[in-house]
């Protein structure tokens, strides 16, 4: 067995591993909550809870209608983004003329919501996904061993943020979604129809939660909770990256899991809190966030 | 003189009313929560109803006190008044740190802020030794006020809790009311052009975020006392917002409505805890109505009906 710094190889890597597999989740949540802030001006309170609705859909998918894990990983979402596109056309949009901060309490108490009628129907113990048959077993790659499930869960998120980089960056729709983020009025007098934008925004970044919450459903057990004990964290992601951009949010979220599974091998007590003594330490230094723009 | 305009001043007179006759009919073990959580509440106003500030991780100032208090009376044995001091000491430190931090920011970004630094404070109780962990620190002895009266009869520390509720509720009204307080409200209504007419809005920013987080220090030490025990609930982020309902339902911004929804979200709790999970899903539904279609809260809309600011 070799060592790398006094720590043995593989606690090292299997460490790093959750590390950059938490920050694949930071990443796909917080980008979600940076697209859906950028256009509608509200901080998406409900995003973990949506996670955990995506997680607990592929459950009841799976258990009551027998449909596996591939076709649930687009269902899913399909169903949970469904679900935001009738939140938003019928609760979310009348708060579009109130201040920003009824937005936060408004999806605060659809979280609650959400999680409430879960727990009750659920309780909160949790119930076991199991890894799709394809993704057992592990590879050896010299240096560790690798679950394929959590390197496909790497390689599904890089490429999952990827994509919505390129969509919101590179093609037509964003290009209209970054005017209309810019000024919506503007746009919207040269034709486009900004509220269906707003709309789709919306269902794309609750989309973005659901099909994490799928991803993470055979890793962490499926429990009402899951959301919870994510989004607080996420939150303090999204002061670090700030919310200015979008490979800003990929980046910083990737490379915060990888801080937090470092800190795990090297000093396991500051594991919980090491992410918000990083947000302090940016806060101290450039107010706005690594890669945000003046509010 | 007070302050208070009259329809104000009949309001005081009626709810100091009603916390005196109130023990004889209901228990005064709830009376004495919805005191606590009256007070936690009107600090969370000042900030939210007064400088527009929403912070949503008051759980830790609450829970830090509630700790402090429960440990010093504990393990060396002070009195009563000295614990609920100490738990105030403690939340004015813990606010002027996560404060002084969290004023970087504006908006959105200070709730959230605010949000994240509580949970840092949250894990810290979690490891810290001296919190016990899951347990808590339980068995907490109510002590003697001013080492002479013994508090271990409901009834006596009912008028502790009582007179400390009052004080609180009468420091945030003289706060309010101050010239300081004429600058925060002008800090909510515009920063830009407090700060060209010269204030360092920071500052005042931050001295009323210490003020609030040493009054909910205050009634988390002093919910500790009355329960004998201090818990992780008490410092989780679902208590920053249950303040948050609290405050919402009873109206932003109002005297009385803190402790108006302090009472309606307390009693609703206690009817509810058979339930389970049902009463979480209440408070989510409220949210929703209140920023729906309430948003002046119950206070407030009695307070426009009447066409007063109570």
């Amino acid at each position: 067995m070799f060592t790398i710094l006094g720590i043995p190889g593989p606690l090292l890597f299997g460490q790093l591993l959750l590390g950059v597999i938490n920050g694949a989740f930071y990443a796909m949540l917080s980008l979600g909550l940076a697209v859906i802030f950028g256009m509608l001006n509200i901080i998406n309170f409900a995003h973990g809870a949506l996670f955990m609705m995506g997680a607990f859909v592929s459950w009841m998918l799976l258990n009551y209608l027998g449909i596996g894990y591939f076709p649930s990983l687009i269902l899913s979402p399909l169903i949970v983004g469904v679900f935001g596109l009738v939140l938003e056309k019928t609760i979310i949009s009348r708060l579009y003329k109130l201040d920003h901060v009824y937005g936060l309490l408004l999806t605060f108490g659809l979280a609650l919501v959400i999680e409430g009628l879960f727990r009750n129907a659920y309780g909160s113990s949790g119930m076991p996904y199991r890894i799709p048959d394809a993704l057992q077993g592990a590879t050896n790659l010299g240096f560790m061993f690798l679950p394929n499930y959590r390197g496909w869960v790497v390689l599904v998120a890089i490429v999952v943020c990827l994509a919505t980089w390129a969509i919101i960056e590179k093609t037509f729709l964003g290009a209209r979604l970054r005017a209309a983020t810019e000024n919506a009025p503007l746009v919207q007098a040269f034709g486009v129809d900004v509220p269906r934008l707003i709309t789709l925004t919306y269902a794309g970044g609750i989309a973005l939660a659901a099909f994490a919450g799928v991803l993470a459903a055979p890793i962490y057990s499926v429990n009402p909770n899951m959301g919870s004990s994510f989004i607080n964290t996420v939150f303090a992601v999204v002061v670090i990256g700030g919310m200015g951009s979008i490979m800003g949010s990929i980046v910083t979220g990737f490379g915060l899991g990888v801080i937090e599974g470092l800190t795990k091998v090297f000093y396991p007590q500051a594991s919980a809190t090491v992410i918000f003594l990083v947000m302090v330490i940016v806060l101290l230094a450039m107010p706005r966030g690594l890669f945000g723009k003046a509010v | 003189m007070t302050g208070f305009s009259r329809v104000q001043m009949i309001g005081v007179a009626l709810m100091v009313a009603l916390i005196v006759l109130a023990p004889s009919v209901l228990y005064p073990v709830f009376l004495m929560k919805v005191l606590c959580f009256a007070l936690f509440a009107c600090a969370f106003n000042l900030l939210i109803g007064y400088v527009g500030l929403l912070s949503f991780g008051h759980a830790a100032f609450f829970g830090m006190g509630s700790y402090v208090s429960a440990w010093t009376i504990k393990h060396w044995g002070i009195t009563a008044e000295v614990a609920i001091l100490l738990g105030g000491a403690t939340g004015a430190a813990l606010g002027l740190v996560l404060g002084w931090l969290a004023i970087r920011r504006q908006g959105l970004y200070f709730a959230m802020i605010t949000l994240a630094l509580a949970q840092m404070v949250y894990f810290f109780c979690l490891q810290a030794p001296f919190t016990g962990g899951e347990d808590g620190i339980q068995q907490v002895p109510r002590g003697k006020l001013f080492g002479i009266v013994p508090l271990e009869s409901d009834m006596t520390i009912y008028w502790l809790v009582a007179f400390v509720f009052l004080a609180g509720f009468l420091l945030i009204h003289r706060i309010v009311h101050s010239p300081f307080g004429q600058v925060l409200k002008a800090i909510r209504e515009n920063e830009p052009r407090a700060t060209s007419l010269g204030y360092r809005t920071n500052d005042y920013k931050l001295i009323a975020f210490v003020l609030s987080s040493m009054l909910a220090g205050i009634a988390g030490g002093t919910k500790a006392l009355v329960f004998g025990i201090a818990t992780l609930t008490d410092v989780h982020y679902s208590m920053s917002g249950e303040v948050v309902l609290m405050t919402l339902l009873g109206g932003l911004g109002t005297i009385f409505g803190p402790v108006m929804g302090a009472l309606v979200v307390t009693a609703m709790e206690n009817y509810l805890a058979q339930f389970g999970a049902w009463v979480t899903v209440t408070q989510g539904v409220i949210f929703m109505v209140c920023v729906l279609a309430f948003r002046r809260g119950i206070i407030g809309e009695i307070g426009a009906k009447l066409k007063v600011t109570l």
